[in-house]
């Protein structure tokens, strides 16, 4: 099979094998989950047995059922929070890209400034002042995680937007959102795909480090960070009930890592500086 | 040079205050609304903004902050009505110890391994060592805290699961107390270091020079340790530094785990207490020493490349 005119490598199949068996557990987990995510169903923290593949957690909820809707929050959140942070980092990225200046200016000091906080600090900065919601979380971690996307799409857009064509357009009478949608983008989409990866990968972590803590997805919405926070107890009898959770988001990112080696390897070899 | 880049750093310090002081005063729900929490009425936010001082200018109340900041007068917590400072400092000690043991042993280690890696290029522990530092990257920090608490603590019972200090013990006890939580950190910033100064040293391994060298016959551990290592250090540095400020990050979660009285537990906690003087507070130390470390690594960086120390 190939993608992109590629063939896949090994790791890139594991990578990709991953990333799918985890999108199709997000989707179908009303269907597959044999339980209720919050429905308590034994007695706490009972071992894995052929009724309850992975075991029951802190509350006796069962915790493969758990794991299934877990991915379908803590995926399609940390997507949700990828999403816009692309739309505001891109479209301020170019932005700057394109109409250069004081806008430029600002913008890159700005998020210069932004950075030099760490990320996890300042969300919590934020977090303290609004309370923990979701879309709070969201708005928070998006805007955070936007400066990084600004920084690359800014430097893309940089080399874009002196090539010829854009000129052109530009002469032409378009206006800054027709260059950035039609010119700019399309010519952009390869490093920003990968950044994508990259991006959610953090986006991911972020939210389980917060749910972790404590100040992230509210119970009883089954989320892995979560998980590993309500079971954490169960570490002192010898049980491994909070690892499950840990290692499903383990797994998650290096599924998406090796897919995004993969991906950049590719387009090294495509602009001949060898894989 | 050096100077500018000082004065640099201090304009960064100067607008993170000003961020971190906008972040909490500027956002809507206010603290007066965080203090009250759900049951609030006009008149009681009105009340509670008047003895606050929440009424006077913004920035009048920005610059009363960040003086009495310097001065080391913190304010009070808002859930205790207690002064912040004896705590935060005694905190601060904590976890400054916390990070300094990990630094103290992931720093040679990084640059050991790191070296290992760029010498024996494509060699089984090269794969070993990649493979190793892919995991522990992309793991998440309490992933590898339970890990080793469920084999040091529980089944080897080596170590205690919960990083508790309490003030009659000595350095030794102290030192191993906190050796899981250490441990943790030290694999979370291992990997990012190693790999950096592999990558340092393996861009110097292959320049002109070194060939040469090879060419000469000097023997590899010679060429390796005169003559790449001297011209990789800056980078290195640089890599060090910059690791360390990723410790910061990595503590906050880490002392969780092991319910560790430091900071970053004391930051965790105000923020689901909606505390907001002390999570400002907090705040501003990290970012701080967040800075600081950014700013170290770019000055050991101009010191130690003759190129950047004279003004073209």
């Amino acid at each position: 099979m190939q993608i992109f005119g590629h063939r896949l490598s090994l790791t890139a199949w594991i990578g990709l094998a991953i990333v799918v068996i985890n999108l199709l557990a997000a989707l179908l987990a009303p269907v597959m989950a044999p339980y209720g995510q919050a429905e308590l169903v034994g007695d706490v923290w009972a071992p894995p047995s052929g009724q309850f593949w992975l075991g029951l957690d802190n509350l006796g909820r069962d915790m493969f059922s758990r794991l299934l809707y877990g991915a379908r929050t803590t995926i399609s959140i940390a997507l949700v929070i990828t999403i816009c942070s692309f739309a505001i980092g891109i479209i301020t990225g170019f932005a700057a890209a394109i109409l250069g200046g004081w806008i430029d200016t600002a913008l890159s000091r700005f998020v210069d400034a932004m950075m030099a906080i760490p990320t996890l600090i300042f969300g919590l900065i934020i977090l303290s002042v609004l309370g923990t919601s979701i879309p709070v979380l969201i708005g928070t971690i998006a805007i955070l995680d936007s400066t990084r996307v600004f920084r690359l799409s800014r430097a893309v857009g940089l080399n874009i937007t002196v090539l010829d064509y854009v000129e052109v357009a530009r002469l032409r009478g378009e206006g800054l959102w027709w260059v950035m949608r039609r010119e700019v983008l399309p010519n952009a989409l390869p490093p920003l795909i990968t950044e994508f990866g990259l991006r959610f990968c953090f986006a991911f972590l972020f939210i389980a480090a917060l749910s972790f803590l404590g100040l992230g997805i509210q119970p009883p919405l089954a989320d892995w960070g979560g998980m590993v926070r309500d079971n954490a107890q169960a570490i002192n009898f010898g049980e491994i009930a909070p690892l499950i959770p840990a290692a499903a988001i383990g797994q998650l990112t290096i599924g998406v890592n090796l897919v995004v080696d993969w991906l950049l390897s590719i387009h090294s070899r495509a602009h001949g500086e060898g894989a | 040079m050096i100077a500018r880049r000082l004065a640099l750093g201090v304009v960064t310090l100067w607008v993170v205050s000003l961020m971190i002081f906008a972040g909490t005063e500027i956002l809507p729900g206010d603290v007066a609304t965080a203090i009250l929490g759900q049951s609030r009425t006009p008149e009681a936010v009105a009340a509670i903004r008047e003895s606050l001082g929440l009424n006077r200018p913004a920035y009048v109340r920005y610059v009363e902050w960040l003086t009495s900041f310097v001065e080391g007068d913190i304010g009070k917590s808002l859930a205790n009505q207690r002064d912040i400072a004896p705590e935060i400092r005694e905190r601060l000690g904590n976890t400054l110890f916390l990070a300094a043991v990990a630094a103290a042993v992931a720093v040679p280690l990084a640059i050991i391994l790191g070296l290992i890696a760029a010498i024996w290029q494509n060699s089984l522990l090269e794969r070993l060592l990649n493979l190793f530092t892919l995991a522990t990257i992309s793991l998440p920090e309490f992933f590898i805290g339970y890990i080793l608490i469920i084999a040091f603590a529980v089944k080897l019972a080596w170590f205690p699961s919960l990083a508790m200090l309490s003030s009659g013990m000595s350095f030794w006890q102290d030192l191993y107390a906190v050796t899981l939580p250490a441990a943790t950190l030290v694999l979370v910033v291992l990997a990012h270091m190693m790999r950096q100064t592999r990558a340092a040293v393996y861009s110097v391994l292959s320049s002109p020079f070194i060939e040469m060298a090879f060419l000469k016959g000097i023997p590899k551990w010679r060429i390796v340790l005169q003559h790449a290592l001297p011209n990789a250090l800056a980078p290195i540095v640089n890599v060090v530094a910059l690791n360390l400020a990723y410790l910061i990050v990595g503590v906050v979660v880490v002392e969780v785990v092991f319910v560790y009285p430091g900071m970053g537990q004391l930051m965790v906690d105000s923020v689901s207490k909606r505390d907001v003087p002390v999570v400002q507070t907090c705040g501003l130390i990290f970012a701080l020493a967040y800075v600081g470390l950014n700013l170290i690594a770019d000055i050991l960086g101009i010191l130690s490349n003759p190129r950047l120390r004279h003004p073209r």
